[in-house]
C-alpha cells in the first residue's frame, strides 16, 4: 500500500495503482478522454494532466502513472489548469461546433469538460481538418470530423470484443481512425463503441436524430435476448422505448451489451400483437377480451385435462410461468414444458442445468472444454468474459462442434459425441490439459439437449466434469450455456410434465387438443396437429401467432414488471418501462383473469401477492436469498445413459447472431445487419 | 583542432575499404575477447568513467543508462537496440559511420551487448538508408563468417546475434520507445514512461537503445582508455563527436572533432567557411532541425558541447549545424521545420497532433505576411501549450524551432508584421 496525499486528502491505495485511482479514491474527479478502466492505458489525451510534488516541473499524465509512497499531487493548480485548458483548446480547434445537430449532445465527455476548462471564444483561424466520412455498416454512425482520436474504440475492439478490425491509419493531424477497408464491423459487441465514445464520432446508426437525453425516461431492466441477463438500462420517452444502454453490473455484463440486445429495440414496435385474435372459418379476426375468453373456454371445457398442454417460450418472465403452471395444475393438466426445442434431460437438480462457475468464476478458470455451442452467438457478452481470461494468460480452450472464431484459440478437438467418449477413455490429446488445470470447466451448450442423445451428452459432460476433478468443495466447472432467457426460470419453477405429462415433442403431433403456446415461437408449428386449437399469447406476430386460433395479446420484456434467472442461476428483475400496445396486458394478469373467467382464480391479484406467492414457493426467489455460487459438493450425476451418444456432430443453434426471436426478426435494424454480413453473391455475365 | 591520432573514425571519408580486413588493420576487432574478459561491470565502470555522452541527441551519460539493465535476468531476456533511424534533418553523421566503418559499430554492438547482458542486438535502420542497410548487411555477415558475432562471438564465450531490422522511414521512429513499438510490428508511437525500457522494453523485456555514434565509439574507448577519452572535450562535455556541417559553407563535411570546439573555428577550418565571409552569416541551426536557431552574435563565440548550448537555450543534438547566410529568409526555413515536424507527429497525443499542425498553419502566414503582431504572440503561446504536454519529446523538437526563432530574431519576424492590415470586419446579418 502506498499513502498519496491528493488535494490535501491522504488516502492508501495498492502499489500499482496510477495516480488517477488515487485521485478517485480520495473523491477527486480528474477529466479523461482516453481512459477507460476497462481498456488498456493509452495516455494520450493528455485530459488527466495533473502536478506532483519533486517531480520535473511539468504536468504528468495521472492515468499512466503509476503512484509511490508519499507522493503528493496536486489536481488544481493553475499549472494543472492552464495545461487542462491548452489541452482542451487543441480539441476543439480541429472539432466541429456541430453540437446542435449532434446525437451525443447532453451526454458528451468534451461538452461536459469544456464546460470547465474551454475558452468563450477560439483563437484558432486557420482551416479545420477534412475528413472522409466512413460506414462502419447499419449500427454504428460514424461523424469522424467529431473524432478526438483518443482510441477507445480501436481498443475495445482489439482487447475486449477480440476483433481487430479497427485502427488508425496515417500520422498526426491526418491520423484517422476506421476500417483499413472499408466493410461493415463484425463484432457482436461493437455497439459499445457508441457508448465508449467520449464524443459525437460514434453514434447510434438507428437511434439518429431520434431524442435528446434528457428527454427520455429511464428504466432499470434486464435483457431477454439472450440468456446472460445483461443488466440494462430501457430510455423511452411517451409510448416507446427508444434505445437499450447497458447498466454496470461487475458480476455479469461488466459495462457490455450484445448488439441484439441493444438494436432490436425497434423490433419492440413492429409486428405487434396489440388486440386479441380469434380464428374464425380459418381466418383471424380483432376480438374482444371477452369473445377471446368465451373462445378458449369453450374450447378448454370441452376436453379432458390430459388432452390440454402448455408450452413457453424463451423471453418469459417466471411470473407469467408460474401463473401458467398453476392455471394448468387448476384444470387437472400435467402436460407442461418450457423446453420448446424439444430438449429432455435431467432437471432434477439445479447445478445439472446451471452455468455453475458463474460469469465472473470464469475469470478463476485456468482450462475450458466447450462442448456444441458457440458462446460468441449465444451470449457474446460472456465470450467477452472468457477472452478476458483468456487475455490474462495460463489457460487453455479447446472445442468439440463445428469450428468458429471465438475471438480467442480454441482447439477443435472433435466435431461430436465421439470426442467426449474419447475424453472419458483418457486417450484424447487434451486430457492432459484437462488433468493437469487446477480449475477446469466444461460449457455445454444448450442446443446439444435438444438432440435426441441430449440427456445421453448431459450425463456424459458430468461425468468429465467428474473424471477431471471439475467438481469440489471450491469449484463447479459443469455448465449449461443457454440461450433462452427464460429457460433457468422456467426450469426453477418446475415447469416441466408432470406425473404422466407429456413434453413438447408428445405434445405437438396431436399429443393434445389445446395447446397454450406462451410466447413459444422456436418450435416447429408445422408439427402442430392440424386439429390441436392453439392459443398463442405473447407479444410479436411471429410463428406462433400465425398457427394460433385465438391470440392473446401479451407484453414484451420492456412493458412488464418480470423477474428472470440468468444462465448462471441469478435472479433479478426489470421494470416497466412503457406500457404494452393498445390491449395487450401483462402476461401473468391475462391467465388471472382467464382463471376467475374459468372459475379457478388463482389466489393473487396484485404483483405483491404474486411474488410473495412465488418466494414462498420457491424460496430462491424471496428477496433474502441472494445469489450465490454452488459448490460442487454433490456429484451424483443427472440421469442418463452415455453409451446412447450417437456420432452426429454437433451443429450450431443459430445460423446468425443478428435474427433469433421474434423481437430481433421483427427489427429492421437486425435484418439489416444480416444483409450487411450476407455473402456476396457472385454472377456471371449474361 | 583534433590531433589525427585522436581520431575515433579513421575512415569516416571512405578513403580506405570498409570491409573487416582493411577495419582490423585501422585496429577495430583487435583483443575484442580480452575487452570482454574483463568482465561486465568493468566495462561499464570504464564507459562510465569516460563521460561519454548519448550522440542521439539527449546526451544522456552512456555508462549511466548501461547500469540501468539489469544484473540478473528475472527469466526474460535484454536487448540491445541500435538506433540507426537518423532521421533528424542535416544530420548524416550515423550514414557515414555505417558506410566507412561498420566493423566500429558492430563491435561495439557485441561489447554494449556483453556490458548489458543481451545476448541479442537489433540495428533498426531508417527505410532510406538503403545502401547503408545492405553494406552494413554485408558487414554484420563478414563478421558472422569471421566468428566475430554469433555463437563464441570473437572467441571471448559470449553468445550474440545481431539482426539488422530497417524501418519504412518515419522520423518519430527514432524516439526510442517508438523504435521498440516499430521493432514489434506495431505502429511507430511512442510508449509512456514509466515503464523505461530498462524495465519494460522491447516485447516486455529490459533494453538500451543507443545511437550508432556512441555505440561505435564504445570499442575505442576501452581500447585506449577512459581517461583519454575524458581528457578531450570540456568537463562533463568529454570525447569527440562527428558534426554535420551543411548549408552555406564552401565546403560541407562531416567531421570528428573534440567537443567544446567554437563553433567558428568549426565552420571556418573544417567547411571552408560561410558562403561570402563570416560577416555574410545570419544564423546557424547547432544541433538538427529541432535545435532552436543561433543569430550571428550567437555563433561568433559559441562552444560546440552539451552544456555550452544549453546554456543558450539551444541544444547538441545530433551535432548537425545548418549553416544559414544573408540571403535566407529564416523564417521561411523555420516554417519548412515546422512542416516538417508536421507531417512528422505521430498523432497519438492531443497537443502535438493539434498543435503542429496549429503552429505550421500560423507560420504560413507569418511567411506569407498575412500575420498580425498579436498572431505572433498567440504562436508563440501554442509552442508553449505544446512543449513540456506530450508523451515524448516531439511535442518541444515541434515547438522549440520556433521559440528559438523569436528568441534570436524576434525584430525581423514582427517586421513582417508591421505593414499588415487585417481585413475589415464585414458585418453580417444573420442567415
Amino acid at each position: 500500500m502506498a499513502k498519496v496525499t491528493v488535494d490535501g486528502i491522504e488516502v492508501e491505495i495498492a502499489n500499482g495503482s496510477t495516480v488517477l485511482q488515487a485521485a478517485e479514491a480520495a473523491g477527486v474527479e480528474i477529466p479523461r478522454f482516453c481512459y477507460h478502466e476497462r481498456l488498456s492505458v493509452a495516455g494520450n489525451c493528455r485530459m488527466c494532466l495533473v502536478e506532483i510534488e519533486k517531480m520535473p516541473p511539468r504536468p504528468q499524465a495521472s492515468c499512466a502513472l503509476p503512484v509511490s509512497d508519499g507522493m503528493v499531487v496536486h489536481t488544481d493548480t493553475e499549472m494543472v489548469r492552464k495545461a487542462r485548458r491548452g489541452v482542451m483548446e487543441f480539441l476543439l480547434i480541429n472539432h466541429p461546433l456541430d453540437c446542435p445537430i449532434c446525437d451525443q449532445g447532453g451526454e458528451c465527455d468534451l461538452q461536459d469538460e469544456a464546460v470547465s476548462y474551454g475558452r468563450d471564444d477560439s483563437r484558432y483561424d486557420e482551416g479545420k481538418r477534412a475528413v472522409a466520412q466512413l460506414d462502419w455498416g447499419p449500427l454504428v454512425k460514424t461523424t469522424m470530423t467529431r473524432c478526438i482520436h483518443c482510441t477507445r474504440c480501436i481498443r475495445f475492439s482489439t482487447e475486449v470484443a477480440g476483433v481487430s478490425e479497427l485502427g488508425a491509419t496515417a500520422r498526426g493531424e491526418s491520423m484517422q481512425v476506421g476500417t483499413y477497408i472499408q466493410k461493415a464491423l463484425s463484432s457482436e459487441l461493437s455497439g459499445n463503441i457508441i457508448d465508449l465514445c467520449p464524443v459525437g464520432a460514434l453514434t447510434s446508426k438507428p437511434y439518429a436524430f431520434t431524442a435528446r437525453p434528457w428527454e427520455l425516461r429511464k428504466t432499470d431492466s434486464v435483457d431477454v435476448l439472450d440468456a446472460v441477463g445483461t443488466n440494462i438500462r430501457v430510455d423511452a420517452r411517451g409510448a416507446e422505448v427508444l434505445r437499450i444502454l447497458p447498466r454496470m453490473n461487475d458480476d455479469v455484463n461488466e459495462e457490455w451489451l450484445g448488439d441484439k440486445s441493444r438494436f432490436a429495440v425497434d423490433g419492440l414496435k413492429r409486428r405487434r400483437l396489440d388486440r386479441p385474435w380469434v380464428r374464425e372459418n380459418g381466418k383471424l379476426r380483432a376480438a374482444s377480451w371477452e369473445e377471446a375468453f368465451a373462445a378458449i373456454a369453450g374450447r378448454m371445457k370441452a376436453v379432458t385435462p390430459d388432452r390440454l398442454g402448455a408450452i413457453t417460450g424463451d423471453q418469459c418472465d417466471v411470473e407469467s410461468m408460474l401463473a401458467l403452471k398453476e392455471f394448468f395444475a387448476a384444470l387437472g393438466s400435467q402436460n407442461l414444458d418450457c423446453r420448446q426445442d424439444g430438449a429432455v434431460f435431467d432437471a432434477s437438480r439445479r447445478s445439472f442445468y446451471l452455468f455453475n462457475t458463474t460469469i465472473a468464476g470464469i475469470e478463476e478458470a485456468d482450462a475450458l472444454l466447450i462442448i456444441g455451442s458457440n458462446p460468441r452467438h449465444e451470449a457474446p457478452v460472456l465470450n467477452a468474459r472468457i477472452r478476458k481470461r483468456w487475455l490474462a494468460g495460463g489457460f487453455a480452450a479447446a472445442l468439440i462442434g463445428t469450428a468458429h472464431d471465438l475471438t480467442y484459440p480454441a482447439e477443435q478437438i472433435g466435431v461430436g459425441p465421439d470426442a467426449i467418449t474419447a475424453l472419458l477413455d483418457g486417450t484424447h490429446a487434451f486430457s492432459a490439459t484437462l488433468e493437469a488445470a487446477k480449475a477446469p470447466m466444461i460449457i455445454l451448450g444448450a442446443g446439444v439437449l435438444a438432440r435426441p442423445d441430449g440427456a445421453a451428452i448431459h450425463a456424459a459432460a458430468w461425468q468429465l466434469a467428474l473424471k477431471y476433478n471439475m467438481l469440489s468443495a471450491e469449484w463447479h466447472g459443469f455448465n449449461v450455456l443457454h440461450h433462452a432467457a427464460a429457460r433457468t426460470g422456467a426450469l426453477d419453477i418446475g415447469f416441466l410434465p408432470g406425473e404422466g405429462g407429456k413434453a413438447t415433442s408428445q405434445m405437438l403431433q396431436d399429443g393434445v387438443d389445446v395447446l397454450w403456446l406462451q410466447g413459444a415461437d422456436e418450435l416447429d408449428v408445422a408439427a402442430i396437429g392440424a386439429k390441436t386449437f392453439v392459443i398463442y399469447q405473447g407479444h410479436h406476430g411471429d410463428a406462433g401467432a400465425a398457427r394460433a386460433d385465438v391470440i392473446l395479446p401479451g407484453s414484451a420484456y420492456t412493458e412488464k414488471d418480470g423477474t428472470y434467472v440468468s444462465t448462471e442461476g441469478r435472479v433479478q428483475s426489470g421494470f416497466l418501462a412503457v406500457k404494452a400496445p393498445g390491449d395487450a396486458r401483462e402476461d401473468w394478469r391475462i391467465i388471472r383473469a382467464l382463471s376467475a373467467y374459468m372459475g379457478h382464480a388463482l389466489p393473487y391479484d396484485s404483483l405483491q401477492d404474486m411474488r410473495a406467492h412465488l418466494a414462498a414457493t420457491y424460496p430462491l426467489f424471496a428477496p433474502a436469498n441472494a445469489f450465490r455460487r454452488f459448490a460442487g459438493t454433490d456429484t451424483a450425476a443427472p440421469a442418463g445413459d452415455v453409451s446412447a451418444m450417437s456420432d452426429a456432430p454437433f451443429v450450431p443453434v443459430f445460423e446468425t447472431y443478428y435474427q433469433t426471436d421474434a423481437v430481433s426478426r421483427a427489427s429492421p435494424t437486425m435484418a439489416a445487419c444480416i444483409a450487411a454480413h450476407a455473402p456476396v453473391v457472385a454472377e456471371a455475365a449474361e | 583542432m583534433l590531433n589525427d591520432f585522436d581520431r575515433i573514425y579513421k575512415n569516416l571519408y571512405g578513403q580506405m575499404d570498409w570491409r573487416l580486413e582493411s577495419a582490423r588493420a585501422r585496429g577495430d576487432w583487435e583483443g575484442t575477447a580480452e575487452i570482454l574478459a574483463k568482465g561486465r561491470d568493468v566495462i561499464v565502470e570504464e564507459v562510465k568513467a569516460s563521460g561519454m555522452r548519448g550522440r542521439g541527441g539527449a546526451g544522456f551519460p552512456t555508462g549511466l543508462k548501461w547500469s540501468f539493465m539489469p544484473k540478473q535476468s528475472d527469466g526474460r531476456p535484454s536487448y540491445l537496440v541500435v538506433n540507426a533511424d537518423e532521421s533528424e534533418p542535416g544530420t548524416c553523421k550515423d550514414r557515414d559511420i555505417i558506410r566507412h566503418e561498420p566493423h566500429k559499430l558492430i563491435e561495439g554492438c557485441l561489447i554494449a551487448g556483453f556490458a548489458m547482458g543481451a545476448n541479442t542486438g537489433f540495428i533498426y535502420i531508417r527505410g532510406e538508408y538503403y545502401n547503408e542497410a545492405q553494406r552494413l548487411q554485408a558487414a554484420i555477415d563478414e563478421a558472422y563468417a569471421a566468428g566475430l558475432l554469433g555463437k563464441n562471438a570473437a572467441g571471448s564465450g559470449f553468445d550474440f546475434e545481431l539482426v539488422l531490422h530497417r524501418g519504412a522511414g518515419a522520423y518519430i521512429c527514432g524516439e526510442e520507445s517508438a523504435m521498440l513499438e516499430s521493432l514489434e510490428g506495431k505502429k511507430g508511437m511512442p510508449r509512456m514512461k514509466p515503464p523505461f525500457p530498462a524495465a519494460m522494453g522491447l516485447y516486455g523485456c529490459p533494453t538500451t537503445v543507443n545511437n550508432v555514434e556512441t555505440i561505435a565509439g564504445v570499442p575505442t574507448i576501452l581500447r585506449r582508455g577512459a581517461a583519454w577519452f575524458s581528457a578531450l572535450g570540456r568537463p562533463k562535455n568529454s570525447g569527440t563527436k562527428i558534426f554535420c556541417i551543411s548549408g552555406h559553407v564552401n565546403n560541407p563535411c562531416n567531421v570528428e572533432e573534440e567537443l567544446g570546439v567554437p563553433l567558428k573555428d568549426l565552420i571556418e577550418k573544417h567547411a571552408g567557411g560561410v558562403r561570402g565571409g563570416w560577416d555574410n552569416l545570419q544564423a546557424i541551426i547547432p544541433g538538427g532541425a529541432s535545435a532552436p536557431v543561433l543569430n550571428k552574435e550567437m555563433c561568433d563565440t559559441q562552444l560546440m558541447d552539451f552544456d555550452s548550448l544549453a546554456a543558450v537555450k539551444s541544444m547538441m543534438g545530433s551535432g548537425a549545424i545548418i549553416v544559414m547566410d544573408k540571403s535566407t529568409d529564416v523564417v521561411k526555413a523555420i516554417w519548412r521545420l515546422s512542416k516538417f515536424f508536421k507531417h512528422e507527429s505521430c498523432g497519438q497525443c492531443t497537443p502535438c497532433r493539434e498543435g503542429t499542425g496549429w503552429m505550421m498553419r500560423m507560420m504560413d502566414r507569418v511567411v506569407q505576411n498575412k500575420a498580425s503582431l498579436a498572431d505572433i504572440g498567440l504562436l508563440e503561446q501554442v509552442t508553449t501549450q505544446v512543449a513540456g504536454h506530450t508523451i515524448c519529446a516531439f511535442g518541444e523538437a515541434a515547438s522549440w524551432p520556433i521559440q528559438g526563432m523569436m528568441r534570436a530574431f524576434r525584430p525581423m519576424v514582427e517586421q513582417r508584421t508591421i505593414d499588415y492590415q487585417p481585413p475589415p470586419a464585414i458585418p453580417q446579418a444573420a442567415e
